[in-house]
């Protein structure tokens, strides 16, 4: 009796939810199309001539002048080379950043010494400093040391990241302490503790801080503008950057370019959606 | 115990050197900077003069004047669009949870460089954006080449790049709030709405902190955008405080200047942060 009575109740509060329901879809559907259409516009304008971008009404179909707009902007910057230099500093940046903010945050969540609540303190304080207020004394620094238009110069100011040092220390602090006690008692030295007992537990943090730490230097504008000149070492954005200041624009050669920077990172970024989005917001999200 | 008790200290080495060099030497030698001017081929000391300059140029209360217009309209809009778009992707009456999820934090995933040089494609004058809106019969909006018009830009397309990442905070967030004290809540007859003012907001109280926080200290540097759509123009229009940094340093090289407006940021980014603590993290 009770169950025959209780379906036209759930109906009739399914039904009541059909607004509420329509309502979300479309104000979802809505936001859907303005986070995805410039993506997709991109796409079409880097496959159309100059013009096609601002013709009405819009040309909302790829063109035929994929592989011209490819070549024209590989005639105004060195793409191979640019792009080198973007992935191999973003690389060399990801490995170190990774060992030095991984020590720290091991010893910061697993050890115990003198200064320690100071020095986690000050790593603390110190991701409310504007970039700004550093970038003077680091760029005479770099000048007077004969470093502009080095790798190094775009990556060493970083590389002590207080930001990766604090996600991963909240990751350190949940490995049992009791393996490293063990790992101890069985005269293991502390440095072979935390590369073979510690770091392989860590592995999908270390993944994650991984794609942050890329992720930050791939899309690095301001210092690589302000300590690259030399157009042979510029990174992406630096050269992506410098296509607006032409005297002459060709918007299909900087669509092409537009989207050589954001279709790699898109691809990489749907295939390790997970990793990426917990790598960005760390320890936010738990 | 033969083990040395100074190990902890190798371990952070490393990081401590960085940190002194690349960090806490920069931020001393720029407030000293900012208190000295370049002469005859040194740097001499120059009282308060950097700051005297700065009261009385314009260009830098535009800048600061600009800058806060773009952070007290974009940050709270940012914020609400994610709080309203995270609950709907809580609701248990959706599906495709992970699609949306994913495409509204696309944007996040792009270049500062690239997204900004892609809206400023989108919104010329004849660009796709006015098109559509004649469609509607709306009249092409001035977008760039307006003073109004061309922050507005700004504020949409950092609106734009932010708000699928604040949405994700803030889900993950919503997901830890228990179901039973809106069951309890919905028994004591409390409608949707009130449930989002009493229950919602007060539960992601610290999370909305850390957010604001964050969007604090971005909008208050802001640089790539009016550096790669705008240029700050027109007249100034858009030019911020990050990008007036640049512009002294870098093209008028007055290092001691610039480093007057960047403690400048510093102060604001330490008082609004100090604000927003008062605010919302008393309990």
């Amino acid at each position: 009796m009770e169950a025959v009575k209780s379906v036209p109740i759930t109906q009739e509060k399914k039904n009541r939810k059909l607004p509420q329901k329509i309502g979300m879809y479309a104000l979802l559907g809505v936001f859907l199309v303005i986070s995805i259409f410039p993506f997709y516009w991109m796409f079409i304008g880097s496959t159309n001539e100059s013009g096609k971008m601002f013709s009405n009404p819009p040309t909302l179909l790829p063109g035929t002048k994929l592989v011209e707009n490819y070549q024209n902007l590989n005639s105004a910057i060195d793409i191979s080379r640019v792009l080198f230099n973007s992935l191999f500093v973003s690389l060399l940046y990801v490995v170190s950043a990774l060992i030095v903010c991984s020590l720290a945050a091991y010893a910061l969540a697993k050890l115990d010494f003198k200064g320690k609540n100071l020095i986690f303190t000050a790593f603390l304080l110190s991701m409310m400093i504007p970039y700004q207020a550093t970038l003077i004394p680091l760029f005479q620094m770099m000048s007077s040391a004969g470093w502009l238009n080095t790798y190094f110069a775009v990556i060493a100011p970083q590389i002590c990241y207080p930001f990766a040092i604090f996600l991963l220390r909240q990751n350190f602090l949940a490995f049992p302490t009791e393996l490293i006690e063990a790992a101890r008692l069985d005269g293991a030295s502390e440095l072979k503790i935390f590369a073979k007992v510690v770091m392989p537990a860590m592995r999908p943090s270390l993944a994650a801080a991984s794609i942050f730490l890329f992720m930050t230097q791939w899309n690095n504008f301001l210092w690589p503008l302000v300590v690259l000149n030399d157009s042979s070492m510029h990174t992406f954005p630096v050269a992506l950057s410098s296509l607006m200041g032409l005297s002459y624009i060709d918007y299909g050669q900087v669509m092409m370019g537009v989207s050589i920077a954001t279709i790699p990172i898109i691809i990489f970024f749907l295939v390790l959606q997970k990793q990426f989005i917990s790598g960005m917001l760390g320890s936010a999200v738990k | 115990m033969s083990r040395s008790r100074l190990f902890p200290y190798w371990f952070l080495a490393p990081a401590l050197v960085l940190f002194l060099i690349f960090t806490v030497y920069p931020v001393v030698a720029s407030s000293i900077l900012s208190f000295q001017k370049f002469e005859a081929g040194a740097y001499t000391f120059n009282g308060l003069n950097n700051y005297i300059r700065l009261f009385n140029d314009e260009i830098f209360w535009t800048a600061l004047k600009n800058t806060f217009i773009i952070f007290i309209f974009q940050v709270p809009l940012m914020l609400l669009l994610a709080i309203v778009l995270a609950g709907a992707l809580n609701s248990q009456l959706l599906k495709l949870k992970g699609f949306f999820r994913v495409s509204f934090f696309l944007p996040a995933v792009t270049s500062l460089v690239a997204y900004s040089i892609l809206f400023s494609i989108m919104l010329q004058e004849e660009g796709i954006i006015n098109n559509a809106l004649s469609y509607l019969g709306i009249a092409a909006v001035p977008w760039l080449s307006d003073g109004f018009w061309a922050k507005a830009s700004i504020i949409l397309a950092m609106t734009w790049r932010w708000t699928g990442y604040n949405m994700v905070i803030f889900l993950a967030a919503l997901q830890n709030i228990p179901e039973e004290i809106y069951e309890a809540a919905s028994l004591d007859g409390a409608g949707k709405i009130r449930q989002f003012f009493h229950i919602t907001i007060p539960q992601l109280k610290p999370v909305i902190l850390f957010a604001g926080t964050l969007s604090t200290i971005g909008t208050l540097q802001l640089f790539d955008e009016p550096f790669n759509l705008t240029k700050g123009g027109p007249a100034d229009s858009t030019m911020t405080l990050g990008l007036y940094i640049y512009q002294n340093g870098f093209e008028y090289f007055q290092f001691g200047y610039a480093s007057a407006i960047a403690y400048v940021v510093v102060v604001l980014v330490a008082i609004l942060t100090f604000i927003q603590f008062k605010v919302a993290g008393d309990r």
